[in-house]
């Protein structure tokens, strides 16, 4: 949050149309979300001129109030209203910030025109009985009659509310590296707040000692203040520290708040009496402990950074103080620490203690030299100004941090290079200055100094050309495409693959669904057939997103169960998703699910899904990639499969997926489901081959056998296929029969053959002699029965 | 014989079944047919008669072939008619639901995408989703402890070295590292993304983002410009002009927001651009020379650009979507709207 009232004391926009600003702001890349006002319309400054009891009541009063452009009468059940009380009054049609709305009112039939406020009714304090106890609010008795109250209360600012990119957070959120951001778009100068003081005879060297035995502390600035009176702040203290929602403590906090919102550096303030005359700043120990200032002993570890007096840690570093040397009511001097640490450190450290704030999150995103040196200033100028402050001679400076300024050299080119456009170094120049970046020239050549408060640039022409280039204008760069064309795009890996397989699953009928990666365990120890470790979240979000799951079913399953809740009753959907093991491995799936009717006629019927349907897809599917005759199905026992209706898929000797009807006791439903490895599939095929069909007649054959149940339907038609040899052109199975013309443990299945040579035509002889030998094949290895001929 | 014509023309009249020709047939032509008997008749007929009698004859043959096949014809066809007439069917009872499925919502906007950015020479590159730190963050210049790691918020898999990868931008770095530093990039690379972020109507925990990258010896900011405002026209119209903001990220530099004008209200102002006028879509920039260099590319030589956006929001923007759940609770009686040809551009 950034109050641009207070934005003025170092930058000149006082003939700014601030919501214009922000736009500007915003388009150059700072994007200011809100523009907030705190004006209340119809709230004046009004004076009691008259104030009797109400007729009616015992507590109320009739007040006639001058609000400058009349005199009116509000009803008033305050207990401190009284005859020549200034006070704030809202006026029909005011808007409170609590919601309610001013109009013209009639309270125990004497006629109210409006409503003399109290403080946490214009949203000042909060709703509390305590203040509620407090009645209304009285203002100096110099309050100007008719004057805007909020302006009179010095709280007509505009804030601006801002959403900042990782990258600049560090020096825009803060009210001097936001007047420099603004001072780049307006090309205005900006002027630093006061830092000067006098300095006390006595030096900080003789009371204190500071010692950096860690290196995550590159720089470590101290003063001290002597003499020092804890009392309230000013006002225009409090109310800037009010209007960005930090609350006003004491004249001393306020100051450290203030600076810290000045220049972003958070400072810390030690009773000097309490802390001793020693400061080491080091690593807590394991388990170390700390008593903070919010009175809570905190456990440490060696991840923290913290402050000790040479025995005990006094501050956990950039976080909180110790209660240990807090700064309290009785406190008279004080050491101020100006500090840098590990910002990563710090962040991680805030995280675990559960300390974010202001300060932390500033420390956390890394911090300027530049402002450390100064933000200790300030606080001994603001110190001495309203803390009646002594400050000793001399600082402490230690730490190795790196002050030598990046420099970058680049010349026009570069820059055009990048942005695609044709600047002229006079563009350049002018951007240059208004950035307030120090630059050298040398022929064509710039050498640009990076300030120290920009830590988002590195020293790149990258860099030098995103500035230029924001600053320029982005609207103004003309659209091209990348020439020096080199081929068409493809897909590449195994993707080529998945888009076919997902597309044949569309026209197969399937719908395609995406389904979350991380699954409950519950779902995961679903359809586990290959029964690999799964690879599990330690710190998941919710437990039914905790792991990586290695089968795509249970997901379909929970597609399944929402669909069928909202009366969907044909379901067929599949998923092609990577799945993932223990050991990161991968492997891309491909799930279907088949529930319901495959064809819908309501009037003529319907073709139900069951599993020769279901495979029917499959068999379609791995034809249409190039595997046919490489594939079988094989009864087989899944788990979560019905134990009669399930089976592996097999391609080239290896098991490459399952089908299968779901158990019922997992789903009572007809639901058919499908899992292959796409991996597996992805195989070397051959390429198309035309195959003129023969010219020559078709000779057709059919039988039946009564074969003893529990034979395998694919073995008798390998046999007969393999006795059929070169003549076989085609086998159907056309007819089963089980019931009353045979017994009960056997089966009757009809095949329909059809024999052709592709070069002649074929006898009756050759073909009956083939016919013939199959039929004793089977009769032979199956005990069958020739049925019919 | 002029008796037996007159009798021919009546009969004929009076024929209306296939029975009723047949026994015209016999009546004319059967063996004891009139025509027959006069054909017989024919030797009894002295020499100079003959002639002419047999032109006669032959003219009353004649006349009743023609009337056997007119009658013939026009009765088969009536019986023909009858018969179709009796299969009427009602042509407004329901159909046959034919089965085709439909792509994903998701499905729809990334092949869509891809089809388009192919067909400008760039590749479609996979990766994986479980990811290790070095390609997520530290080589696209996110270096340990750096904030957006913290923003991010990550599913760590394993201590804080492998990942559900946050941004499909590891695929950019592994495609460098594959092409060894000596060779121009185009490829786009969609995949599915994880953040911790609780599901809800404007946030998941899955999403699916979109990213592409070139790398090449010429490329500059309005290279982007152009190739993001053809996209944009290809997915949202010709009619939408785009807009760059300044933006920052760490894997590019300069960095840029990418907006495309309100293709609802024309830039008016309206429920979805939020009465801006522009809708935000993608994030890019110049490829950080840094990020080049540690992908084995000399910046000095190769510079390159590179973009990202999320599959979910131009779905959102395109089809009217208002809840990112819509996307992974896959409703069915939703779907079928899906299964359908892209509208073409004007």
């Amino acid at each position: 949050m950034i109050n641009l009232s207070w934005v003025k004391d170092y930058i000149d926009i006082e003939d700014e149309d601030l919501k214009e600003l922000a736009v500007k702001i915003t388009e150059a890349g700072i994007n200011v979300e809100k523009v907030i006002t705190n004006n209340i319309d119809h709230l004046v400054v009004g004076e009691i001129v008259k104030c009797i009891p109400h007729p009616n009541s015992d507590h109320m009063h009739v007040c006639e109030v001058n609000v400058g452009s009349e005199t009116t009468q509000i009803v008033c059940g305050a207990k401190n209203v009284r005859e020549g009380l200034k006070v704030i009054v809202s006026l029909p049609g005011a808007k409170l910030p609590n919601g309610i709305e001013i109009k013209k009112s009639t309270l125990r039939g004497v006629e109210s025109n409006g409503m003399i406020c109290a403080a946490f009714e214009i949203g000042l304090e909060s709703e509390t009985e305590e203040n509620y106890k407090k009645g209304i609010m009285e203002l100096d008795s110099d309050a100007p009659v008719g004057m805007d109250a909020m302006k009179y209360l010095g709280l007509d600012d505009t804030l601006y509310e801002l959403d900042i990119h990782k990258h600049r957070n560090n020096d825009c959120y803060y009210h001097i590296g936001f007047a420099y951001e603004i001072g780049t778009i307006l090309n205005k100068k900006v002027h630093l707040p006061e830092l000067t003081f006098k300095e006390n005879k006595e030096s900080i060297q003789d009371k204190i000692s500071i010692k950096l035995d860690t290196e995550d502390c590159t720089y470590y600035t101290s003063r001290i203040a002597t003499n020092i009176t804890i009392k309230d702040s000013p006002d225009f203290i409090q109310k800037r520290l009010l209007s960005v929602g930090m609350r006003p403590i004491n004249n001393v906090v306020d100051i450290s708040n203030y600076v810290m919102l000045e220049f972003g550096q958070p400072l810390h303030f030690f009773d000097y009496q309490k802390l001793g005359n020693k400061i080491v700043v080091r690593n807590a120990k394991e388990n170390e402990l700390i008593t903070t200032l919010d009175n809570v002993e905190r456990t440490l570890s060696k991840e923290d950074i913290v402050i000790t007096n040479g025995k005990e840690p006094v501050c956990i570093a950039g976080i909180m103080g110790g209660l240990n040397t807090d700064v309290d009511d009785n406190t008279k001097e004080i050491l101020i620490e100006s500090a840098i640490f590990n910002p990563i450190k710090t962040r991680l450290s805030a995280n675990r203690h559960n300390l974010k704030s202001e300060a932390s999150i500033r420390m956390g995103k890394g911090l300027s030299y530049e402002y450390t040196d100064m933000a200790l200033d300030r606080a001994c100028n603001l110190l001495e100004k309203y803390a009646d402050a002594t400050i000793l001679k001399d600082s402490i400076k230690v730490g190795n941090i790196d002050k030598t300024p990046k420099k970058v050299t680049f010349n026009k080119e570069g820059v055009n290079k990048i942005l695609g456009i044709e600047l002229t170094n006079d563009n350049i120049k002018t951007e240059l200055e208004r950035l307030d970046f120090p630059y050298t020239e040398n022929k064509d050549e710039f050498t640009v100094t990076i300030p120290s408060r920009r830590l988002d640039i590195d020293p790149y022409v990258n860099d030098i050309a995103e500035e230029i280039g924001r600053l320029y204008g982005y609207q103004n760069l003309s659209s091209t495409l990348p020439l020096e064309y080199h081929k068409s795009g493809e897909y590449q890996g195994n993707l080529k693959l998945v888009k076919y397989i997902s597309k044949r699953l569309r026209a197969l009928g399937l719908t395609e669904t995406i389904n979350y990666t991380l699954v409950s365990p519950n779902m995961a120890k679903l359809f586990d057939y290959e029964g690999k470790e799964k690879l599990v979240l330690p710190n998941p979000l919710s437990s039914d997103k905790s792991v990586i799951r290695t089968s795509l079913i249970p997901s379909l399953l929970n597609v399944y169960d929402y669909n069928k809740a909202r009366k969907v009753k044909d379901i067929k959907i599949y998923e092609i998703a990577k799945t993932y093991d223990k050991n990161r491995n991968e492997e891309t799936k491909i799930a279907m699910l088949l529930s319901g009717n495959y064809i819908t006629n309501t009037w003529q019927g319907n073709k139900e899904i069951d599993f020769f349907l279901v495979k029917g897809i499959v068999e379609n599917l791995l034809h249409s990639i190039g595997l046919q005759n490489r594939y079988s199905f094989v009864a087989d026992k899944y788990d979560d499969l019905h134990p009669g209706i399930s089976a592996s898929i097999i391609l080239d000797k290896e098991i490459v997926g399952l089908i299968g009807r779901v158990h019922p006791t997992i789903k009572k439903d007809d639901i058919y489901v499908v899992e292959l490895s796409l991996d597996k599939l992805n195989k070397t095929i051959k390429p198309i081959k035309y195959k003129a069909s023969s010219k020559y007649p078709s000779i057709e054959k059919d039988f039946a056998f009564i074969f003893k149940k529990g034979i395998v339907a694919k073995d008798i038609l390998d046999t007969i296929k393999k006795k059929g040899g070169r003549l076989l052109d085609n086998t159907e199975v056309f007819d089963i029969y089980e019931g009353e013309k045979i017994n009960n443990d056997e089966i009757s299945i009809a095949f329909h053959l059809t024999f052709q040579e592709k070069e002649r035509t074929l006898t009756d002889e050759e073909v009956m002699q083939v016919f013939n030998n199959i039929i004793s094949s089977l009769e032979k290895e199956y005990n069958a029965i020739l049925r019919d001929k | 014989m002029k008796e037996i014509l007159e009798e021919l023309k009546k009969d004929e009249e009076s024929i209306n079944t296939l029975e009723g020709l047949d026994e015209f047939k016999v009546k004319y032509t059967g063996k004891k047919g009139l025509i027959t008997e006069l054909s017989i008749n024919m030797k009894s007929i002295p020499n100079e008669e003959k002639k002419e009698y047999g032109m006669k004859l032959n003219e009353l043959k004649q006349e009743y072939n023609r009337f056997y096949e007119e009658k013939k014809s026009l009765l088969e066809k009536a019986i023909i008619d009858a018969k179709l007439e009796s299969e009427r069917i009602d042509v407004t009872l329901p159909s046959t639901s034919i089965p085709t499925g439909s792509p994903s919502i998701l499905e729809s906007v990334v092949e869509d995408i891809e089809e388009f950015m192919m067909s400008m020479g760039y590749d479609v590159v996979d990766g994986p989703e479980v990811e290790s730190d070095k390609y997520n963050f530290e080589l696209l210049n996110v270096y340990k402890g750096h904030p957006a790691r913290d923003a991010q918020d990550t599913f760590y898999v394993e201590g804080d070295e492998y990942l559900l990868r946050s941004q499909t931008s590891p695929v950019q770095a592994r495609t460098m590292i594959a092409k060894g530093g000596n060779e121009p990039i185009r490829m786009i690379c969609p995949g599915k993304t994880y953040r911790r972020d609780n599901d809800d109507a404007t946030h998941s925990h899955q999403f699916t983002q979109i990213e592409g990258l070139v790398v090449d010896k010429n490329i500059s900011l309005s290279d982007l410009k152009g190739t993001f405002e053809v996209l944009m026209k290809h997915l949202f119209g010709n009619d939408v002009e785009v807009r760059l903001r300044p933006s920052f990220y760490p894997f590019t530099e300069p960095s840029v927001e990418l907006d495309v004008s309100c293709f609802s209200c024309q830039g008016k102002g309206c429920n979805i651009c939020k009465n801006t006028g522009w809708i935000t879509i993608c994030g890019a920039g110049i490829v950080h020379p840094n990020v080049l260099k540690m992908c084995g590319y000399d910046p000095s030589i190769w510079t390159g650009f590179a973009f990202g956006f999320g599959a979910e929001r131009v779905a959102m923007l395109k089809y009217g979507v208002e809840d990112l759940r819509v996307f992974y609770n896959t409703d069915l009686r939703e779907m079928p709207s899906f299964d359908r040809k892209e509208k073409d551009n004007d």
